[in-house]
Protein backbone atom coordinates (compact mmCIF):
# COMPACT_ATOMS: atom_id res chain seq x y z
CA UNK A 1 0.00 0.00 0.00
CA UNK A 2 2.69 2.45 1.08
CA UNK A 3 4.73 1.17 -1.83
CA UNK A 4 2.10 2.45 -4.25
CA UNK A 5 1.74 5.74 -2.40
CA UNK A 6 5.45 6.35 -2.84
CA UNK A 7 5.55 5.01 -6.39
CA UNK A 8 2.72 7.33 -7.35
CA UNK A 9 4.42 10.35 -5.79
CA UNK A 10 7.72 9.54 -7.52
CA UNK A 11 6.04 9.26 -10.91
CA UNK A 12 4.33 12.59 -10.34
CA UNK A 13 7.66 14.15 -9.43
CA UNK A 14 9.32 12.71 -12.53
CA UNK A 15 6.80 14.28 -14.80
CA UNK A 16 7.08 17.63 -13.11
CA UNK A 17 10.79 17.93 -13.59
CA UNK A 18 12.44 18.47 -16.94
CA UNK A 19 14.47 15.28 -16.37
CA UNK A 20 11.77 12.85 -17.43
CA UNK A 21 11.02 14.73 -20.63
CA UNK A 22 14.70 15.21 -21.41
CA UNK A 23 15.47 11.56 -20.90
CA UNK A 24 12.46 10.46 -22.90
CA UNK A 25 13.34 12.79 -25.76
CA UNK A 26 16.94 11.54 -25.73
CA UNK A 27 15.73 7.96 -25.72
CA UNK A 28 13.16 8.46 -28.47
CA UNK A 29 15.67 10.26 -30.64
CA UNK A 30 18.37 7.62 -30.43
CA UNK A 31 15.97 4.70 -30.63
CA UNK A 32 14.35 6.35 -33.65
CA UNK A 33 17.71 6.76 -35.33
CA UNK A 34 18.62 3.11 -34.80
CA UNK A 35 15.22 2.11 -36.13
CA UNK A 36 15.76 4.17 -39.23
CA UNK A 37 19.22 2.75 -39.81
CA UNK A 38 18.04 -0.83 -39.28
CA UNK A 39 15.11 -0.46 -41.66
CA UNK A 40 17.30 1.27 -44.24
CA UNK A 41 19.86 -1.52 -44.22
CA UNK A 42 17.15 -4.11 -44.32
CA UNK A 43 15.72 -2.57 -47.48
CA UNK A 44 19.12 -2.39 -49.18
CA UNK A 45 19.84 -5.95 -48.23
CA UNK A 46 16.50 -7.31 -49.36
CA UNK A 47 16.75 -5.53 -52.70
CA UNK A 48 20.21 -7.03 -53.16
CA UNK A 49 19.08 -10.44 -52.05
CA UNK A 50 16.07 -10.48 -54.36
CA UNK A 51 18.22 -9.35 -57.31
CA UNK A 52 20.54 -12.25 -56.60
CA UNK A 53 17.55 -14.52 -56.54
CA UNK A 54 17.61 -15.28 -52.81
CA UNK A 55 14.52 -15.86 -50.69
CA UNK A 56 12.84 -13.18 -48.55
CA UNK A 57 14.77 -12.02 -45.49
CA UNK A 58 13.40 -12.28 -41.97
CA UNK A 59 12.27 -8.96 -40.47
CA UNK A 60 12.74 -10.48 -37.04
CA UNK A 61 16.40 -11.30 -37.53
CA UNK A 62 17.43 -8.29 -39.56
CA UNK A 63 15.40 -5.46 -38.03
CA UNK A 64 13.84 -6.28 -34.68
CA UNK A 65 16.80 -8.08 -33.17
CA UNK A 66 19.42 -5.39 -33.83
CA UNK A 67 17.02 -2.71 -32.63
CA UNK A 68 16.34 -4.53 -29.38
CA UNK A 69 20.07 -4.95 -28.82
CA UNK A 70 20.62 -1.28 -29.47
CA UNK A 71 17.87 -0.30 -27.07
CA UNK A 72 19.44 -2.44 -24.39
CA UNK A 73 22.65 -0.44 -24.81
CA UNK A 74 20.80 2.89 -24.74
CA UNK A 75 19.37 1.74 -21.43
CA UNK A 76 22.88 1.83 -19.95
CA UNK A 77 23.00 5.57 -20.61
CA UNK A 78 19.45 6.44 -19.69
CA UNK A 79 19.06 4.51 -16.46
CA UNK A 80 21.57 6.51 -14.37
CA UNK A 81 19.62 9.64 -15.28
CA UNK A 82 16.44 8.05 -13.95
CA UNK A 83 17.80 6.73 -10.68
CA UNK A 84 20.30 9.39 -9.66
CA UNK A 85 17.84 11.55 -7.74
CA UNK A 86 15.78 8.81 -6.08
CA UNK A 87 17.39 8.93 -2.63
CA UNK A 88 20.20 11.46 -3.07
CA UNK A 89 17.76 14.32 -3.55
CA UNK A 90 15.68 13.40 -0.48
CA UNK A 91 18.82 13.18 1.62
CA UNK A 92 20.02 16.56 0.42
CA UNK A 93 16.78 18.45 0.99
CA UNK A 94 15.92 16.74 4.27
CA UNK A 95 12.69 15.12 3.07
CA UNK A 96 14.33 11.79 3.82
CA UNK A 97 13.67 12.62 7.48
CA UNK A 98 9.95 12.65 6.72
CA UNK A 99 10.08 9.22 5.08
CA UNK A 100 12.31 7.74 7.75
CA UNK A 101 10.09 8.94 10.61
CA UNK A 102 6.82 7.84 8.99
CA UNK A 103 5.35 4.47 9.92
CA UNK A 104 6.53 2.73 6.76
CA UNK A 105 9.13 0.04 6.23
CA UNK A 106 12.36 0.81 4.40
CA UNK A 107 11.55 -1.88 1.85
CA UNK A 108 8.23 -0.21 0.97
CA UNK A 109 10.09 3.02 0.36
CA UNK A 110 12.73 1.30 -1.80
CA UNK A 111 10.26 -0.78 -3.79
CA UNK A 112 8.06 2.28 -4.40
CA UNK A 113 10.93 4.26 -5.82
CA UNK A 114 12.32 1.42 -7.88
CA UNK A 115 8.90 0.62 -9.27
CA UNK A 116 8.35 4.25 -10.28
CA UNK A 117 11.67 4.24 -12.12
CA UNK A 118 10.74 0.98 -13.84
CA UNK A 119 7.38 2.37 -14.92
CA UNK A 120 9.05 5.45 -16.36
CA UNK A 121 11.45 3.23 -18.29
CA UNK A 122 8.57 1.04 -19.46
CA UNK A 123 6.88 4.19 -20.77
CA UNK A 124 9.98 4.88 -22.86
CA UNK A 125 9.98 1.33 -24.18
CA UNK A 126 6.36 1.87 -25.12
CA UNK A 127 7.49 4.84 -27.22
CA UNK A 128 9.87 2.61 -29.14
CA UNK A 129 7.09 0.08 -29.53
CA UNK A 130 5.18 2.57 -31.67
CA UNK A 131 7.77 2.38 -34.44
CA UNK A 132 7.89 -1.38 -34.07
CA UNK A 133 4.17 -1.51 -34.78
CA UNK A 134 4.89 0.15 -38.11
CA UNK A 135 6.74 -3.04 -39.05
CA UNK A 136 3.53 -4.97 -38.61
CA UNK A 137 1.73 -2.58 -40.91
CA UNK A 138 4.24 -3.04 -43.74
CA UNK A 139 5.73 -6.45 -43.09
CA UNK A 140 4.84 -9.69 -41.48
CA UNK A 141 7.15 -10.28 -38.53
CA UNK A 142 6.57 -12.85 -35.81
CA UNK A 143 5.30 -11.08 -32.68
CA UNK A 144 6.45 -13.70 -30.16
CA UNK A 145 10.21 -13.03 -30.22
CA UNK A 146 9.42 -9.36 -29.92
CA UNK A 147 7.42 -9.86 -26.74
CA UNK A 148 10.27 -11.92 -25.31
CA UNK A 149 12.71 -9.20 -26.32
CA UNK A 150 10.73 -6.51 -24.54
CA UNK A 151 10.41 -8.69 -21.48
CA UNK A 152 14.19 -9.00 -21.53
CA UNK A 153 14.58 -5.23 -21.84
CA UNK A 154 12.34 -4.75 -18.81
CA UNK A 155 14.24 -7.32 -16.75
CA UNK A 156 17.57 -5.83 -17.71
CA UNK A 157 16.34 -2.34 -16.83
CA UNK A 158 14.96 -3.61 -13.51
CA UNK A 159 18.38 -4.91 -12.63
CA UNK A 160 20.26 -1.75 -13.65
CA UNK A 161 17.65 0.41 -11.93
CA UNK A 162 18.14 -1.57 -8.72
CA UNK A 163 21.89 -0.90 -8.91
CA UNK A 164 21.20 2.79 -9.59
CA UNK A 165 18.79 2.98 -6.65
CA UNK A 166 21.44 1.50 -4.40
CA UNK A 167 24.04 4.02 -5.54
CA UNK A 168 21.61 6.90 -5.07
CA UNK A 169 21.08 5.80 -1.46
CA UNK A 170 24.81 6.09 -0.78
CA UNK A 171 25.22 9.81 -1.40
CA UNK A 172 23.58 13.19 -0.92
CA UNK A 173 24.72 14.42 -4.28
CA UNK A 174 22.64 13.31 -7.24
CA UNK A 175 25.36 14.22 -9.73
CA UNK A 176 27.77 11.92 -7.90
CA UNK A 177 25.09 9.23 -7.91
CA UNK A 178 24.51 9.72 -11.63
CA UNK A 179 28.20 9.60 -12.53
CA UNK A 180 28.83 6.55 -10.34
CA UNK A 181 25.86 4.64 -11.78
CA UNK A 182 26.90 5.58 -15.28
CA UNK A 183 30.46 4.33 -14.64
CA UNK A 184 29.13 1.03 -13.43
CA UNK A 185 26.85 0.68 -16.43
CA UNK A 186 29.80 1.49 -18.68
CA UNK A 187 31.92 -1.07 -16.88
CA UNK A 188 29.26 -3.71 -17.47
CA UNK A 189 29.26 -2.83 -21.12
CA UNK A 190 33.04 -3.03 -21.40
CA UNK A 191 32.98 -6.30 -19.50
CA UNK A 192 30.68 -7.65 -22.16
CA UNK A 193 33.12 -6.64 -24.90
CA UNK A 194 36.19 -8.00 -23.25
CA UNK A 195 34.62 -11.31 -22.54
CA UNK A 196 33.70 -11.76 -26.17
CA UNK A 197 37.37 -11.68 -27.24
CA UNK A 198 38.62 -14.70 -25.39
CA UNK A 199 37.43 -17.87 -23.84
CA UNK A 200 39.34 -18.27 -20.59
CA UNK A 201 37.61 -19.13 -17.33
CA UNK A 202 37.90 -15.50 -16.23
CA UNK A 203 36.24 -14.36 -19.41
CA UNK A 204 33.40 -16.78 -18.86
CA UNK A 205 32.85 -15.50 -15.31
CA UNK A 206 32.97 -11.91 -16.55
CA UNK A 207 30.55 -12.79 -19.28
CA UNK A 208 28.20 -14.35 -16.77
CA UNK A 209 28.36 -11.19 -14.67
CA UNK A 210 27.68 -8.98 -17.65
CA UNK A 211 24.17 -7.61 -17.69
CA UNK A 212 24.16 -7.31 -21.47
CA UNK A 213 25.27 -10.86 -22.10
CA UNK A 214 22.10 -12.20 -20.56
CA UNK A 215 20.02 -10.11 -22.87
CA UNK A 216 21.35 -11.91 -25.89
CA UNK A 217 19.00 -14.86 -25.73
CA UNK A 218 16.00 -12.58 -25.11
CA UNK A 219 16.83 -10.62 -28.25
CA UNK A 220 16.74 -13.87 -30.22
CA UNK A 221 13.31 -14.51 -28.78
CA UNK A 222 14.54 -17.33 -26.56
CA UNK A 223 13.32 -17.51 -22.97
CA UNK A 224 16.10 -19.07 -20.92
CA UNK A 225 15.44 -19.65 -17.22
CA UNK A 226 19.13 -19.10 -16.47
CA UNK A 227 18.93 -15.52 -17.72
CA UNK A 228 15.64 -14.81 -15.98
CA UNK A 229 17.09 -16.06 -12.71
CA UNK A 230 20.16 -13.93 -13.23
CA UNK A 231 18.13 -10.76 -13.68
CA UNK A 232 15.71 -11.44 -10.87
CA UNK A 233 18.48 -12.23 -8.41
CA UNK A 234 20.40 -9.11 -9.49
CA UNK A 235 17.25 -7.06 -8.79
CA UNK A 236 16.96 -8.64 -5.35
CA UNK A 237 20.60 -8.01 -4.55
CA UNK A 238 20.37 -4.38 -5.66
CA UNK A 239 17.30 -3.67 -3.56
CA UNK A 240 18.68 -5.58 -0.60
CA UNK A 241 21.90 -3.55 -0.72
CA UNK A 242 19.80 -0.38 -0.79
CA UNK A 243 18.04 -1.49 2.39
CA UNK A 244 21.39 -2.16 4.07
CA UNK A 245 22.67 1.21 2.95
CA UNK A 246 19.69 3.03 4.48
CA UNK A 247 20.17 1.11 7.70
CA UNK A 248 23.89 1.84 7.82
CA UNK A 249 23.10 5.50 7.31
CA UNK A 250 21.38 5.53 10.69
CA UNK A 251 23.72 3.35 12.67
CA UNK A 252 26.88 4.93 11.41
CA UNK A 253 25.98 8.61 11.68
CA UNK B 1 4.22 10.29 27.70
CA UNK B 2 7.93 10.48 26.99
CA UNK B 3 10.55 8.86 29.13
CA UNK B 4 14.25 9.15 28.39
CA UNK B 5 16.70 7.26 30.56
CA UNK B 6 20.46 7.53 30.42
CA UNK B 7 20.34 8.39 26.74
CA UNK B 8 23.72 8.65 25.04
CA UNK B 9 24.31 9.24 21.35
CA UNK B 10 27.81 8.97 19.99
CA UNK B 11 28.79 10.05 16.49
CA UNK B 12 31.92 8.68 14.88
CA UNK B 13 34.18 10.63 17.18
CA UNK B 14 32.45 12.69 19.75
CA UNK B 15 29.54 12.31 22.10
CA UNK B 16 26.63 14.49 20.99
CA UNK B 17 24.25 13.53 23.80
CA UNK B 18 25.70 12.34 27.05
CA UNK B 19 23.65 10.29 29.50
CA UNK B 20 20.56 12.46 29.75
CA UNK B 21 17.32 11.50 31.47
CA UNK B 22 14.01 13.29 31.59
CA UNK B 23 10.32 12.64 31.59
CA UNK B 24 7.45 14.51 30.01
CA UNK B 25 3.84 14.13 31.10
CA UNK B 26 0.89 13.95 28.73
CA UNK B 27 -0.36 17.32 27.51
CA UNK B 28 2.70 19.28 28.58
CA UNK B 29 4.41 21.78 26.34
CA UNK B 30 8.10 21.58 26.92
CA UNK B 31 10.93 23.78 25.74
CA UNK B 32 14.17 22.08 24.87
CA UNK B 33 16.67 24.85 25.40
CA UNK B 34 20.36 24.93 24.58
CA UNK B 35 22.93 26.75 22.45
CA UNK B 36 23.86 25.51 18.98
CA UNK B 37 25.54 22.13 19.05
CA UNK B 38 24.06 21.26 22.45
CA UNK B 39 22.50 18.06 21.11
CA UNK B 40 18.87 19.13 20.76
CA UNK B 41 18.43 17.89 17.20
CA UNK B 42 20.22 14.67 18.02
CA UNK B 43 17.91 13.95 20.97
CA UNK B 44 14.86 14.69 18.84
CA UNK B 45 16.12 12.38 16.12
CA UNK B 46 16.40 9.59 18.65
CA UNK B 47 12.85 10.25 19.89
CA UNK B 48 11.50 10.14 16.34
CA UNK B 49 13.33 6.86 15.57
CA UNK B 50 15.46 8.55 12.93
CA UNK B 51 18.66 7.66 14.78
CA UNK B 52 19.14 4.77 17.21
CA UNK B 53 20.53 5.60 20.66
CA UNK B 54 24.11 4.47 21.38
CA UNK B 55 23.05 3.51 24.88
CA UNK B 56 20.21 4.20 27.26
CA UNK B 57 16.57 4.15 26.28
CA UNK B 58 13.82 6.40 25.04
CA UNK B 59 10.15 5.55 25.27
CA UNK B 60 7.19 7.33 23.70
CA UNK B 61 3.75 6.37 24.98
CA UNK B 62 5.34 3.31 26.62
CA UNK B 63 6.85 2.13 23.32
CA UNK B 64 10.61 1.81 23.05
CA UNK B 65 12.16 3.56 20.04
CA UNK B 66 14.37 0.56 19.28
CA UNK B 67 11.93 -2.23 19.94
CA UNK B 68 8.70 -0.86 18.51
CA UNK B 69 9.64 1.97 16.17
CA UNK B 70 6.45 1.61 14.11
CA UNK B 71 4.26 2.24 17.15
CA UNK B 72 6.38 5.24 18.13
CA UNK B 73 6.33 6.67 14.60
CA UNK B 74 2.52 6.43 14.45
CA UNK B 75 2.25 8.58 17.55
CA UNK B 76 4.76 11.27 16.67
CA UNK B 77 4.47 14.31 14.46
CA UNK B 78 7.87 15.73 13.60
CA UNK B 79 8.94 19.02 12.12
CA UNK B 80 12.69 18.85 11.46
CA UNK B 81 14.86 21.95 11.50
CA UNK B 82 14.58 22.06 7.72
CA UNK B 83 10.88 21.48 6.91
CA UNK B 84 10.67 18.32 4.76
CA UNK B 85 8.91 19.81 1.75
CA UNK B 86 8.82 18.92 -1.93
CA UNK B 87 8.96 22.17 -3.91
CA UNK B 88 7.41 20.57 -7.00
CA UNK B 89 4.22 19.57 -5.15
CA UNK B 90 1.14 21.63 -4.41
CA UNK B 91 0.28 22.21 -0.75
CA UNK B 92 -2.88 20.10 -0.63
CA UNK B 93 -1.25 17.37 -2.69
CA UNK B 94 1.71 17.30 -0.34
CA UNK B 95 -0.47 17.10 2.77
CA UNK B 96 -2.44 14.28 1.16
CA UNK B 97 0.79 12.42 0.43
CA UNK B 98 2.04 12.80 4.01
CA UNK B 99 -1.39 11.74 5.28
CA UNK B 100 -1.12 8.53 3.24
CA UNK B 101 2.37 7.88 4.57
CA UNK B 102 1.11 8.34 8.12
CA UNK B 103 -1.62 5.79 7.48
CA UNK B 104 -4.74 7.96 7.42
CA UNK B 105 -7.55 6.03 5.68
CA UNK B 106 -8.37 7.34 2.21
CA UNK B 107 -12.00 8.03 3.10
CA UNK B 108 -11.25 10.61 5.78
CA UNK B 109 -8.08 12.05 4.26
CA UNK B 110 -9.52 14.89 2.17
CA UNK B 111 -11.44 16.21 5.16
CA UNK B 112 -8.36 15.97 7.37
CA UNK B 113 -6.23 17.86 4.84
CA UNK B 114 -8.79 20.66 4.82
CA UNK B 115 -8.82 20.75 8.62
CA UNK B 116 -5.07 21.03 9.09
CA UNK B 117 -4.71 23.50 6.22
CA UNK B 118 -7.30 25.67 7.93
CA UNK B 119 -5.72 25.20 11.34
CA UNK B 120 -2.28 26.22 10.11
CA UNK B 121 -3.64 29.07 7.95
CA UNK B 122 -2.43 27.64 4.67
CA UNK B 123 -5.92 27.11 3.25
CA UNK B 124 -5.52 30.05 0.88
CA UNK B 125 -2.45 28.55 -0.80
CA UNK B 126 -3.56 24.93 -1.00
CA UNK B 127 -3.35 24.91 -4.79
CA UNK B 128 0.03 26.63 -4.93
CA UNK B 129 3.38 24.98 -5.52
CA UNK B 130 5.34 24.70 -2.28
CA UNK B 131 8.45 25.99 -4.04
CA UNK B 132 6.69 29.29 -4.65
CA UNK B 133 5.68 29.92 -1.03
CA UNK B 134 7.29 32.38 1.39
CA UNK B 135 9.29 31.12 4.32
CA UNK B 136 6.50 31.69 6.82
CA UNK B 137 4.03 29.74 4.73
CA UNK B 138 6.48 26.92 4.27
CA UNK B 139 6.99 26.67 8.01
CA UNK B 140 3.23 26.46 8.49
CA UNK B 141 2.92 23.78 5.82
CA UNK B 142 5.65 21.97 7.77
CA UNK B 143 3.56 22.24 10.92
CA UNK B 144 0.46 21.07 9.06
CA UNK B 145 2.28 17.93 7.92
CA UNK B 146 3.41 17.28 11.48
CA UNK B 147 -0.12 17.32 12.89
CA UNK B 148 -1.96 15.70 10.01
CA UNK B 149 -2.38 12.32 11.71
CA UNK B 150 -3.34 13.97 14.99
CA UNK B 151 -0.31 12.54 16.83
CA UNK B 152 -0.08 12.30 20.60
CA UNK B 153 3.35 13.88 20.55
CA UNK B 154 4.59 16.79 18.49
CA UNK B 155 8.32 17.30 18.11
CA UNK B 156 9.32 20.65 16.63
CA UNK B 157 12.98 21.40 15.96
CA UNK B 158 13.62 25.16 16.13
CA UNK B 159 10.24 25.97 14.60
CA UNK B 160 10.87 29.72 14.52
CA UNK B 161 14.45 29.85 13.32
CA UNK B 162 15.02 31.85 10.16
CA UNK B 163 11.64 33.58 10.23
CA UNK B 164 11.07 37.32 10.36
CA UNK B 165 9.55 38.83 13.55
CA UNK B 166 5.98 38.84 12.24
CA UNK B 167 6.24 35.21 11.12
CA UNK B 168 7.76 34.27 14.48
CA UNK B 169 4.75 35.70 16.30
CA UNK B 170 2.34 33.87 14.00
CA UNK B 171 4.17 30.60 14.37
CA UNK B 172 4.34 30.89 18.16
CA UNK B 173 0.62 31.61 18.33
CA UNK B 174 -0.06 28.62 16.15
CA UNK B 175 2.01 26.36 18.39
CA UNK B 176 0.29 27.68 21.49
CA UNK B 177 -3.03 26.92 19.82
CA UNK B 178 -1.96 23.31 19.27
CA UNK B 179 -1.00 22.86 22.90
CA UNK B 180 -4.34 21.50 24.10
CA UNK B 181 -4.36 18.48 21.82
CA UNK B 182 -0.80 17.28 21.86
CA UNK B 183 2.20 16.80 24.07
CA UNK B 184 4.71 19.18 22.52
CA UNK B 185 8.48 19.36 22.65
CA UNK B 186 10.04 22.27 20.85
CA UNK B 187 13.70 23.08 20.71
CA UNK B 188 15.10 26.56 20.68
CA UNK B 189 18.17 28.54 21.59
CA UNK B 190 16.09 31.58 22.46
CA UNK B 191 15.09 31.96 26.10
CA UNK B 192 12.09 34.30 25.67
CA UNK B 193 10.55 31.79 23.31
CA UNK B 194 10.48 29.22 26.10
CA UNK B 195 9.02 31.78 28.50
CA UNK B 196 6.28 32.63 26.04
CA UNK B 197 5.21 29.21 24.89
CA UNK B 198 6.28 26.54 27.34
CA UNK B 199 5.30 25.29 30.76
CA UNK B 200 8.34 23.13 31.32
CA UNK B 201 11.90 23.62 30.25
CA UNK B 202 14.72 21.14 29.71
CA UNK B 203 18.09 22.81 29.40
CA UNK B 204 21.05 21.07 27.82
CA UNK B 205 24.55 22.21 26.98
CA UNK B 206 27.31 20.26 25.27
CA UNK B 207 25.20 17.14 25.31
CA UNK B 208 24.59 17.19 29.05
CA UNK B 209 21.42 17.90 30.94
CA UNK B 210 21.75 21.12 32.89
CA UNK B 211 18.29 21.45 34.40
CA UNK B 212 14.68 20.43 34.04
CA UNK B 213 12.18 22.69 35.74
CA UNK B 214 8.94 24.55 35.25
CA UNK B 215 9.35 27.82 33.43
CA UNK B 216 7.89 29.70 36.40
CA UNK B 217 10.47 28.24 38.78
CA UNK B 218 13.29 28.85 36.40
CA UNK B 219 12.49 32.50 35.89
CA UNK B 220 12.11 33.17 39.58
CA UNK B 221 15.42 31.44 40.19
CA UNK B 222 17.05 33.66 37.64
CA UNK B 223 15.30 36.84 38.69
CA UNK B 224 17.68 37.23 41.62
CA UNK B 225 19.84 39.82 39.92
CA UNK B 226 18.84 42.35 37.31
CA UNK B 227 20.85 43.64 34.38
CA UNK B 228 19.92 47.11 33.22
CA UNK B 229 20.90 49.07 30.17
CA UNK B 230 21.14 52.87 30.53
CA UNK B 231 21.70 55.73 28.13
CA UNK B 232 22.48 59.14 29.58
CA UNK B 233 22.69 62.44 27.70
CA UNK B 234 24.02 65.82 28.84
CA UNK B 235 21.52 68.45 29.97
CA UNK B 236 21.98 72.14 29.07
CA UNK B 237 24.99 71.39 26.94
CA UNK B 238 27.55 70.72 29.71
CA UNK B 239 29.48 67.64 28.49
CA UNK B 240 29.49 64.39 30.42
CA UNK B 241 32.59 62.84 31.92
CA UNK B 242 32.33 59.07 31.77
CA UNK B 243 34.31 58.46 34.94
CA UNK B 244 32.16 60.85 36.92
CA UNK B 245 28.89 59.32 35.72
CA UNK B 246 30.16 55.89 36.40
CA UNK B 247 31.15 56.73 39.94
CA UNK B 248 27.72 58.22 40.55
CA UNK B 249 26.00 55.07 39.32
CA UNK B 250 28.20 52.82 41.39
CA UNK B 251 27.13 54.68 44.51
CA UNK B 252 23.44 53.95 44.03
CA UNK B 253 22.48 51.42 46.67
CA UNK B 254 22.09 47.85 45.39
CA UNK B 255 24.28 48.31 42.32
CA UNK B 256 26.84 45.56 41.81
CA UNK B 257 28.83 46.28 38.70
CA UNK B 258 28.85 49.04 36.10
CA UNK B 259 30.19 48.42 32.61
CA UNK B 260 30.86 51.19 30.08
CA UNK B 261 29.57 50.68 26.59
CA UNK B 262 30.35 52.88 23.61
CA UNK B 263 28.29 56.03 23.58
CA UNK B 264 28.09 58.49 20.74
CA UNK B 265 27.16 62.12 20.07
CA UNK B 266 28.09 63.01 23.63
CA UNK B 267 25.73 60.42 25.10
CA UNK B 268 26.96 57.63 27.34
CA UNK B 269 25.77 54.04 27.64
CA UNK B 270 26.21 51.70 30.58
CA UNK B 271 25.23 48.23 31.59
CA UNK B 272 24.46 48.03 35.28
CA UNK B 273 24.07 44.81 37.24
CA UNK B 274 22.22 44.76 40.52
CA UNK B 275 23.29 42.82 43.57
CA UNK B 276 21.35 39.65 44.35
CA UNK B 277 17.67 40.33 45.08
CA UNK B 278 17.83 44.10 44.60
CA UNK B 279 15.50 46.16 42.45
CA UNK B 280 17.48 49.16 41.39
CA UNK B 281 15.63 50.70 38.50
CA UNK B 282 13.80 53.48 40.41
CA UNK B 283 16.95 54.38 42.35
CA UNK B 284 19.04 54.54 39.20
CA UNK B 285 16.55 56.80 37.46
CA UNK B 286 16.38 59.13 40.44
CA UNK B 287 20.19 59.33 40.73
CA UNK B 288 20.59 60.26 37.06
CA UNK B 289 17.91 62.94 37.16
CA UNK B 290 19.16 64.39 40.46
CA UNK B 291 22.62 64.73 38.99
CA UNK B 292 21.08 66.98 36.33
CA UNK B 293 21.52 64.64 33.33
CA UNK B 294 18.97 63.47 30.82
CA UNK B 295 17.89 59.86 31.05
CA UNK B 296 17.34 58.77 27.46
CA UNK B 297 16.82 55.12 28.04
CA UNK B 298 16.54 52.65 30.88
CA UNK B 299 15.49 49.06 30.40
CA UNK B 300 16.03 45.66 31.82
CA UNK B 301 18.15 43.28 29.76
CA UNK B 302 17.27 39.60 29.87
CA UNK B 303 19.98 37.17 30.76
CA UNK B 304 21.74 35.62 27.82
CA UNK B 305 21.62 31.89 27.46
CA UNK B 306 25.26 31.63 28.39
CA UNK B 307 24.67 33.57 31.58
CA UNK B 308 21.80 31.28 32.43
CA UNK B 309 24.01 28.24 32.17
CA UNK B 310 26.60 29.89 34.37
CA UNK B 311 23.88 30.83 36.81
CA UNK B 312 22.39 27.35 36.90
CA UNK B 313 25.60 25.41 37.04
CA UNK B 314 27.40 27.90 39.23
CA UNK B 315 30.49 27.15 37.19
CA UNK B 316 33.19 29.75 36.63
CA UNK B 317 33.19 31.40 33.18
CA UNK B 318 34.28 29.30 30.19
CA UNK B 319 34.06 26.15 32.22
CA UNK B 320 30.71 24.45 32.44
CA UNK B 321 32.54 21.58 34.04
CA UNK B 322 31.39 18.07 33.41
CA UNK B 323 31.04 16.78 37.01
CA UNK B 324 28.99 19.78 37.99
CA UNK B 325 26.62 19.52 35.08
CA UNK B 326 26.15 15.84 35.80
CA UNK B 327 25.16 16.56 39.38
CA UNK B 328 22.62 19.04 38.12
CA UNK B 329 21.35 16.42 35.74
CA UNK B 330 21.07 13.86 38.49
CA UNK B 331 19.18 16.29 40.71
CA UNK B 332 16.84 17.20 37.92
CA UNK B 333 16.33 13.55 37.09
CA UNK B 334 15.49 12.81 40.70
CA UNK B 335 13.06 15.71 40.78
CA UNK B 336 11.35 14.43 37.69
CA UNK B 337 11.19 11.01 39.28
CA UNK B 338 9.44 12.36 42.37
CA UNK B 339 6.90 14.32 40.42
CA UNK B 340 5.61 11.32 38.51
N1 LIG C 1 25.53 13.42 11.55
C1 LIG C 1 26.46 13.87 12.42
N2 LIG C 1 27.71 13.37 12.43
C2 LIG C 1 28.64 13.80 13.31
N3 LIG C 1 28.43 14.73 14.24
C3 LIG C 1 27.21 15.30 14.29
C4 LIG C 1 26.15 14.90 13.39
N4 LIG C 1 25.06 15.62 13.68
C5 LIG C 1 25.39 16.43 14.71
N5 LIG C 1 26.69 16.25 15.09
C6 LIG C 1 27.38 16.93 16.19
O1 LIG C 1 26.69 16.63 17.39
C7 LIG C 1 26.60 17.79 18.21
C8 LIG C 1 25.16 18.06 18.54
O2 LIG C 1 24.50 18.47 17.38
P1 LIG C 1 22.95 18.82 17.34
O3 LIG C 1 22.20 17.72 17.98
O4 LIG C 1 22.62 19.12 15.93
O5 LIG C 1 22.86 20.13 18.23
P2 LIG C 1 21.74 21.27 18.27
O6 LIG C 1 20.56 20.79 17.53
O7 LIG C 1 21.48 21.46 19.73
O8 LIG C 1 22.34 22.48 17.66
C9 LIG C 1 27.28 18.92 17.44
O9 LIG C 1 28.57 19.07 17.98
C10 LIG C 1 27.31 18.43 16.03
O10 LIG C 1 28.47 18.91 15.38
MG1 LIG D 1 19.66 21.65 15.88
Amino acid sequence: MNTFTICNKELNSYFRSPIAYGVMAFFALIAGYFFYVAVYFFMQMSIQSSMQGGGPMSVNDSVIRPILSNISVIGLFVIPMITMRLFAEEKRTGTFELLATSPIHDMEMILGKWLAALILYAAMLALSLVSMLALFAYGNPDWRPMVVGYLGLLLQAGCLLAIGTFISSCTKNQIVAGVASFSICLLLWVLDWMSSFQDSAVARVLSYMSVLQHFDSFSKGVLDSKDIIYYISAIFIGLFLTARSLEALRWRS
Amino acid sequence: MIKVEGLTKRYARHVAVDNISFEIQRGQIVGFLGPNGAGKTTTMRVLTCFLPPSSGSARVAEFDVLEQPMEVKKRIGYLPELPPLYPEMEVAEYLTYVGRLKGIPKASLAKRVDEVAERCSVGDVRAKLIGKLSKGYRQRVGLAQAIIHNPDVLILDEPTSGLDPQQIIETRDLIKGLAGDHTIILSTHILPEVEQICEQVIIIAKGKLVATDSVANLTSRLRGAETISLEIAPHNGSPLVAGEVRERLEHVSGVGRVVDRDGHDGRLSFTVESQQGQHIRPELARAVVEAGWNLNELHSVGLSLEEIFLELTGAPKHDISAPHATTMGAEAGAAAGESQ
